[in-house]
């Protein structure tokens, strides 16, 4: 089971730290991430293996919400199915 | 694998475009709850169905956020109550009532099938129940209600049209202190379907399983905005984009429902492909045909591009899910759409244009506020118009019409959250009442004869 992260917002030190800290507490493992950087804004992709999460899946993602509350961006955990049915035949 | 791309446009969907699961909803066969016994019967009711739901709204939540897509309502509908309420008399409303009570226990919003069939006439309990909907309506809170008077196979019921007709208006009366909202619950059908998932007017049919998952997605948002970045495409290529679209969207209405069914250990029914509204900004199926050319929506032009938007929606999404059922068609209520609230207000949008449009889309006359000086029998005569366009066109057609009582046009009805607000519609002055009045049953039309 997969996951992807997406995280968008003003640039800042330490987002990536921040998302893959909070990936490493839980258990989830880093795949793949992509990021890019436009003018000043940060935008990032990851893909985590969640099949041996500690928590919740639900939890990991108010987790996540939450951070990005506190850092003022905008991040969305989602099972990687729902890209999956939706761009793939 | 999946690209930045694709993801970003999944978000931006969600986030900007307003895509979300409009319901899930629940059917529950409520065959085995019958009962000489009122009391027994309605106990018998209430078990079933905070038994059978009482991980529904759990579930739905769970997967909002594990898929990161809204699920705006949960909801359950339930066999005809007429059926279950023939064999035992009295007032039916205690069934309401079960329904109401059982619908707070677990925490759905609407219930929907307090409801009779009576398209080729009435059989035990029937009337019954119908006499006793705006009783029904007004002492409870998450009821809905429904009536089918005709079909392509019986023909109309004339009859129950006219009765319809005071119904109507007597539970508009009963509500007046709540902006006449028991007409809102209120649908009457032709053709009405047995596995649809979208209030008021979802039953759950006779022929369905025990227990069912129905899904009913909406995206009018994600559709305007696609459409939007093609300024110069010609209608083909619109189609095209909508096809497209509307896969998409109701992948997502596949999956969520899939899941639902597999943790809710219930089978899993159909997807509705509806392009279902909702009054807020960017959500709007009005929206979508001004961006394809209108300048109003209403005005000529219209019935030809929700026929587009209707057609391609259906095409996009009979690829993406396993079965569709429900309504599956473009909405059109008024009071529930930014766009044709504004096209109300404006005059653009009459009741007549809007009946020409139930010929091309789903469903029919929906949220439509009239002067509360509108008598029963015209109700009456607006049924039949719009059954009649359902019985020849071998399509549902529905009519949820609300008499503001006190008011003429000009003012509006407000009721707020998804339901919206409608301003008060003209209508004809001209009495049908010599028509109603007549009785019978409009045969059946040739269409039905295909054996």
């Amino acid at each position: 089971m997969r996951a992807v992260i997406t995280v968008v917002g003003k640039d800042a030190v330490g987002i990536l730290a921040k998302i893959s800290g909070i990936c490493s507490e839980y258990n989830a493992n880093v795949i793949e991430v992509t990021q890019s950087v436009l003018q000043d804004m940060f935008a990032m992709i990851m893909l985590v293996d969640i099949s041996k999460l500690s928590i919740e899946f639900g939890a990991l993602s108010d987790k996540m919400t939450a951070t990005g509350d506190e850092m003022g961006l905008k991040i969305h955990t989602m099972h990687e199915s729902v890209f999956n049915c939706m761009h793939h035949i | 694998m999946l690209n930045a791309y694709d993801i970003l446009e999944t978000i931006r969907m969600i986030q900007d475009e307003c895509l979300d699961i409009r319901t899930i909803t629940m059917g529950i066969s409520l065959l085995d709850c019958i009962d000489s016994d009122i009391n027994k019967a309605c106990r018998k009711v209430y078990d079933k169905i905070t038994k059978k739901s009482k991980d529904l709204v759990k579930v739905g939540a769970d997967i909002e956020k594990e898929f990161g897509i809204p699920i705006i309502n949960k909801r359950i509908s339930v066999t005809p109550i007429a059926i279950v309420s023939a064999a035992c008399g009295g007032s039916p409303v205690l069934f309401a009532k079960a329904l109401d009570e059982a619908a707070k226990a677990v925490g759905v919003n609407l219930i929907g099938g307090y409801s009779a069939l009576v398209q080729k006439g009435f059989s035990a309990g029937d009337r019954e129940l119908i006499e006793s909907i705006p009783e029904a309506l007004s002492v409870t809170e998450r009821v809905c209600s429904s009536v089918n008077v005709g079909s392509t196979k019986t023909g109309i019921n004339l009859d129950a049209c006219k009765i319809m007709g005071r119904i109507i208006k007597e539970c508009a009366e009963k509500t007046v202190d709540k902006a006449c909202f028991g007409a809102a619950k209120l649908v009457v059908f032709c053709n009405a379907v047995e596995d649809n998932p979208f209030m008021a007017g979802a039953f759950h049919g006779v022929g369905e399983p025990d227990c069912m998952i129905n899904v009913g997605v909406s995206g009018p948002g994600v559709v305007r905005s696609a459409l939007s970045k093609y300024p110069e495409a010609d209608i083909s290529e619109i189609a095209d984009i909508i096809k497209k679209t509307s896969y998409k969207i109701t992948r997502i209405g596949q999956l969520v429902g899939v899941t639902a069914s597999e943790r809710l250990n219930v089978p899993f029914g159909i997807v509705d492909l509806s392009l279902a509204p909702t009054p807020a900004v960017g959500d709007s199926v009005a929206h979508i045909l001004e961006e394809i050319g209108l300048e109003r929506c209403g005005t000529h032009g219209t019935t030809a591009t929700l026929a587009l938007l209707n057609d391609a929606v259906k095409k996009g999404g009979v690829m993406a899910c396993s079965r569709i059922g429900g309504l599956s068609g473009a909405f059109i209520p008024v009071s529930e759409d930014a766009g044709m609230i504004d096209a109300a207000k404006s005059g653009a949008l009459t009741v007549e244009k809007l009946e020409a449009m139930t010929a091309v889309c789903s469903v029919g006359l929906d949220m439509i506020v009239v002067p509360g000086d509108t008598t029963p029998d015209t109700l009456a005569a607006i049924i039949a118009d719009e059954a009649a366009i359902g019985m020849v066109n071998s399509k549902t057609t529905a009519v949820r019409i609300i008499p503001a009582i006190g008011k003429q046009v000009g003012e509006e009805l407000d009721w707020g959250g998804l339901f919206g607000c409608g301003p008060v519609m003209p209508l004809k002055k001209e009495s049908a009442s010599k028509f109603i009045n007549r009785g019978g049953q409009i045969p059946a039309p040739m269409q039905s004869l295909k054996n």
